[in-house]
């Protein structure tokens, strides 16, 4: 499982520059980062190289920080693996409340980061299928 | 104009003083026999009733807080058998209990004499069809202005609030003469009479009697103008009796209290008797009513009071219309709101941070309110319809709680501006 931390989001200006800088400031290296947005408010979510020091500092400088865990996955970079994974928590009866993902040129893998409805059921259909599943550190 | 009742809302000052001092000492009477809460008051102070001589005396007698109503709930001050009690109403409280007053077969009598007489001052006669708009029900303005309009002689269309696409169908098909709503509402059904297609000449509207709520001079002449109609405001408050304690007459200056039903005081910030034309806060005592009858009651309203003669040949005080309030309280689209009715709301919901600020505005006449929440620590989650969840929560139990729909919108923490330590609970934009 790969630690994420999700940080509650005013519609407001500014407000995602005085994250990075809260990072920046304490030496703190992002690995992802992403935004769900509504009309009033958006969730940042984001994972760095060292998670629990990062959520001390935003929690310093005032955000609302919780930290959750996702399953993360290694694919080869090429069509149809991520199509293999959702069909695979498709046919398993697992909902995906959100994903993202990111392609890493260097080695040609693709990691595929995600939440579902039913964690322990998709772990299992995964590991059956043989996925490479990510632990803490996902690079 | 007419007047409904000749006799009493012409008559001279010094007749209406006796007419006052009689009443008033019949009331204090009363009440120190039946009521224990103002027994244990009056002799706490020593007064006794045989101290009450005239009107001017009225100065030696305790006050009643809208607390008082609360403390005594449901009917701890009625101050007669609950078998005599025909009709019980009841408002907003400053907590989760309700403000409620009951009346007797003859306070109902009065306080439709006391909205015939305003409704008559609207240009209301027999020949009149009146369209009320205000809700029926626990809120006193539709059965007010119903039963007002029914001593008249008028028909009554008792349409009640909401759905404005009927409204305005009844109003055009059944040749409504005079509307009762709120001002806003009145405003509102201005806009939206053209937005529907339909032309205000095919109406036969003259007038509308608008209250429960202040409004400004602006207002009116937008009113009269997109429904062209005379617009009247009336005056109310249910713990005195409900819509009708004041209305205006045809000069528009003003508001007549009905001073033979309500004694009205203008106080000072020393709770001392203002003179008249000084501003202050409006108390109130009910010289006839029998079921809840109340002394020197604080409405927190604060005016002024004018005795100089009307135009009108009215000889009734008339009050100036309302500055402001003494206490927090809101009026947002016709309904009583207060700050702390939404902070006990958020402290039940259990894992809410209690900062958060209320914005009143008004768009299309119509007001708004927003409720901005700081989003706790426990309360977040990094998955949206979790937070979406929790907001319509919130939505859903200030609705219940204050009768009208609020937008709740979260905020990060520490983003609610603080004066002294203390939170800003309100940022009315309404300019009233």
């Amino acid at each position: 499982m790969v630690k994420q931390m999700a940080v509650f989001m005013e519609n407001r200006k500014g407000r995602i520059g005085e994250l990075t800088k809260v990072l920046k400031k304490n030496n703190i290296d992002l690995v992802t980062l992403s935004i769900a947005d509504t009309k009033d408010f958006g969730i940042l979510r984001c994972i760095t190289r060292d998670n629990a020091r990062a959520e001390q500092a935003l929690r310093a400088a005032g955000f609302t920080v919780t930290t959750t865990e996702l399953i993360g996955v290694e694919v080869a970079d090429e069509p149809g693996r991520l199509a293999e994974v959702t069909e695979l928590l498709e046919e398993n009866d697992v909902n995906i409340e959100y994903l993202y993902s990111f392609a890493r040129q260097s080695v040609g893998t693709g990691i595929i980061l995600f939440k579902v409805d039913n964690e322990a059921l998709a772990l299992k259909a995964l590991k059956d299928k043989g996925v490479k599943i990510l632990e803490e550190a996902i690079i | 104009m007419g007047y409904f009742n000749k006799a009493i809302e012409t008559m001279s000052r010094a007749e209406l003083e006796t007419l006052q001092s009689e009443r008033l000492k019949n009331l204090v009477a009363y009440v120190y026999e039946r009521v224990p809460f103002y027994r244990e008051k009056m002799n706490a102070m020593r007064v006794k009733p045989s101290d009450i001589h005239t009107i001017a005396d009225i100065v030696k007698l305790p006050f009643t807080e809208k607390t008082d109503l609360r403390d005594n709930y449901p009917f701890g001050l009625f101050a007669v058998p609950e078998r005599e009690v025909v009709r019980v109403h009841a408002s907003s409280g400053t907590t989760g209990k309700l403000t409620v007053v009951g009346y007797t077969k003859a306070d109902l009598d009065v306080w439709s004499e006391v909205m015939a007489r305003s409704l008559t001052c609207a240009g209301v006669t027999a020949d009149s069809t009146v369209h009320v708009s205000y809700g029926y029900g626990l809120f006193t303005g539709g059965l007010g202005a119903h039963d007002g309009a029914s001593k008249i002689g008028a028909r009554v269309v008792p349409a009640s609030s909401g759905n404005t696409a009927r409204q305005l169908m009844l109003l055009k098909d059944f040749k409504a003469t005079t509307l009762c709503c709120t001002p806003s509402y009145a405003a509102y059904l201005g806009d939206a009479l053209y937005e529907n297609g339909y032309d205000i000449r095919d109406f036969s509207l003259k007038s509308g009697l608008f209250g429960a709520e202040p409004w400004t001079e602006e207002m009116r002449a937008e009113i009269e103008k997109k429904l062209r109609i005379k617009a009247y405001d009336v005056y109310g408050l249910s713990e005195i009796m409900g819509p009708g304690v004041s209305v205006e007459c045809e000069a528009q200056n003003g508001m007549h209290v009905w001073e033979d039903h309500f004694f009205p005081e203008i106080l000072d910030d020393d709770l001392q008797p203002a003179p008249y034309g000084e501003q202050g806060e409006l108390v109130f005592t009910t010289l006839t009513k029998q079921a809840l009858p109340l002394l020197r009651y604080r409405t927190k309203d604060i005016c002024s009071l004018h005795v100089d003669p009307c135009p009108c040949g009215r000889t009734h005080v008339r009050m100036g219309k309302i500055m402001g309030r003494k206490d927090d309280m809101l009026i947002i689209r016709g309904v009583n709101v207060f700050p702390s009715q939404i902070e006990t709301v958020l402290l039940q919901m259990g894992n809410v941070s209690p900062h958060y600020q209320l914005v009143v505005g008004r768009e299309n006449n119509t007001d708004t309110l927003e409720v901005r929440v700081e989003l706790a620590q426990g309360m977040f989650s990094d998955e949206v319809k979790h937070i979406e969840a929790l907001r319509s929560d919130m939505e859903s139990r200030l609705h219940s709680a204050l009768g009208l729909s609020a937008r709740v919108k979260l905020v990060e923490p520490n983003t609610i501006p603080r004066s002294e330590g203390k939170a800003v609970r309100v940022v009315d934009n309404r300019k009233l």
